[in-house]
């Protein structure tokens, strides 16, 4: 079914529009009753006007400070300048769910590339393999900080874990189910081992990676927003958990909007990489309207 | 001392292990002998081992008895002497078409640029000169073959095996690429085996066609020339009185292995 893009998001729009309208009507007690507490449940004005604060906050702090933007100090949680800015939590944030991505990748495609080729490799590590992918993450949240300390690695491992494991599997699958028949083809053309790998090997199992894009993405922020919660003192997570130490649902609310806003962003960028590397593909079944 | 033949595979066998670990001899003392400049077509009812004797002469089998030699030489692992062109869709999805069939340079170490300017060549000789920059999803099927049949042939093997290369196309562009095929192949004339389980189509192809019993241990137990003239048209040759000669006489040999193929299932 092909919906109109301008009906699309009039419809999308009004959803918002009654979500927050029932917010505003059940936290003002407009009708005389107030179902929505603010204490508990806030108001969406109150928590519109929180964002706009600590952003306009955070930039005049950083805009009227008299020491010259210096990159170093920019990730100081206690620097005069930048030191718990909206800016900061944001930036640290997304170092840590980068650098989470990026290693994550860099580790699950080499692992899967090497048990995909060795089959041994991937028989004896298989139980292990399943036994840390079954394990729920949040546990090993306090063994990384006990390691790494509270600074961003221990985020960073965080979500290097659950990275790992998404593009670990897909690259495994996406070496081993290289169709034959391309493999056969590619051999017959006179490829040797290392071309094999190049044009064969590679192309399937990144396809396979880029396949689960969103979602390892996704991860990598999750992980270091956990990692946060538990233990910091910068980034969004942090954000989050300070107003929830002191019951300001306002502060909460403000802080889930930017996260969530945050992500949409993210994924947006992840979608035009993927529109770019993935041209190739025909489009899924269910998009072939 | 005449040359040796191009192929030569003389009593091979071919087993596959079974599930319940007895194995199935697919392929029985099979003989067969290709010359220079010669096209063979192999034809015999569905899963008699047709693709399994390809697979052989191509080197990607390695028969359980016999010998497959190539000009004179036992064959050692894959045939570097063949293309093949094969019966599913083998084309890397991920390259556009004239990357596919530049990529068959590229590996023989031709440079990028050179490889990408003789692709553009094979494009223009297999009818898709403004198609080079699709990938294989946005090809007909018929394109697909186009493609492959460029990506085969820009390497000039002295061996051409294709296996049903155009199986799953319609009867009109069946005859568009057998022309097509006999055009390129008239101009450079090569060894070629080619399997097809259409009758028609093997006569009007090739100066000899072969005819494959219903396995298991399936054998050669036909061989028949085809003396139509050269030049042919794939279509028009169809309507000649000799063709209709040449088809009566291989059929009533053909139609007993079908039907053994079926196991009297169609009576
Ligand atoms: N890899 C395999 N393992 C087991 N049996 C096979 C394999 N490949 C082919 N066969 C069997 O060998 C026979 C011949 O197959 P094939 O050569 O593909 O037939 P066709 O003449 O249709 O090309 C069939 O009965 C098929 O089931
Ligand atoms: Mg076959």
């Amino acid at each position: 079914m092909l919906i109109a893009r301008w009906k699309l998001l009039v419809l999308q729009a009004l959803v918002a529009i009654v979500a927050l309208g029932t917010w505003h009507i059940g936290s003002a007690g407009t009708f005389g009753i107030t179902f929505l507490p603010k204490f508990f449940f806030s108001a969406p004005l109150d928590v519109g006007n929180r964002i706009v604060k600590m952003f306009v906050d955070g930039t005049v702090k950083i805009a009227t400070c008299s020491e010259p933007l210096d990159l170093s100090r920019i990730l100081q949680t206690n620097d005069a300048c930048f030191g718990k800015t909206v800016w900061q939590h944001l930036l640290i944030t997304s170092i840590e769910g980068l650098l989470a991505f990026v290693i994550g990748s860099l580790a699950g495609v080499m692992m899967g590339f090497w048990f995909a080729r060795k089959p041994l490799v991937a028989a004896v590590f298989d139980p292990y393999i399943k036994m840390f992918n079954a394990l729920p993450r949040v546990v090993l949240a306090p063994i990384f900080m006990l390691w790494l300390g509270l600074g961003i690695w221990s985020k960073v491992a965080l979500g290097f874990t659950l990275v790992f494991f998404i593009v670990f599997f897909n690259v495994y699958q996406g070496v081993r189910e290289v169709s034959p028949v391309i493999l056969a083809n590619a051999r017959m053309l006179g490829m040797s081992e290392r071309q094999l790998f190049r044009h064969v090997y590679w192309p399937s199992a990144l396809s396979w990676m880029f396949s689960s894009l969103h979602t390892s993405v996704g991860f990598a922020i999750i992980g270091a927003v956990v990692g946060e919660y538990l233990g910091s003192a910068a980034g969004l997570g942090y954000l989050i958990q300070q107003a929830e130490g002191t019951f300001d649902v306002t502060g909460v609310f403000a802080g889930m909007v930017i996260l969530a806003a945050f992500v949409l962003f993210v994924d947006w960028l992840v979608t035009l990489v993927e529109n770019r590397l993935l041209v190739w593909k025909p489009p899924a079944a269910s998009q072939q309207v | 001392m005449a040359d040796p033949p191009v192929v030569r595979l003389t009593r091979v066998d071919v087993a596959f292990p079974e599930p319940s670990g007895a194995v199935f001899k697919a392929v029985s003392g099979a003989s067969l002998e290709v010359a220079g400049s010669e096209f063979v077509a192999i034809v015999g009812p569905t899963g008699c081992g047709k693709s399994t004797l390809l697979n052989c002469a191509a080197g990607l089998l390695k028969p359980a008895a016999g010998t497959v030699d190539i000009f004179g030489t036992p064959l050692v692992g894959l045939n570097r002497h063949a293309g093949y062109l094969f019966q599913q869709d083998a084309l890397m999805p991920w390259k556009t078409a004239r990357d596919n069939i530049a990529l068959a340079l590229e590996v023989g170490g031709t440079p990028a640029t050179e490889a990408r300017d003789r692709a553009q060549v094979w494009l223009t000789r297999v009818g898709l000169k403004s198609f080079g920059d699709r990938y294989a999803h946005q090809l007909s099927g018929g394109q697909r073959k186009r493609v492959g049949l460029a990506q085969v042939l820009i390497r000039d093997p002295k061996i051409l095996l294709m296996d049903e290369p155009f199986g799953p196309l319609d009867a009109q562009t069946r005859q568009i690429m057998g022309n097509l095929l006999l055009n390129l192949w008239a101009a450079d004339k090569k060894a070629v085996m080619f399997v097809t389980h259409d009758l028609e189509e093997a006569i009007a192809l090739a100066d000899r066609v072969v005819i494959m019993s219903a396995g298991p241990e399936a054998r050669i137990i036909g061989d028949h020339r085809i003396d139509l003239v050269r030049p042919r048209d794939a279509t028009e040759v169809r309507l000649q009185p000799r063709f209709h000669e040449l088809h009566k006489a291989i059929w009533g040999q053909l139609r007993a292995e079908v039907v053994k193929a079926y196991g009297g299932e169609i009576g």
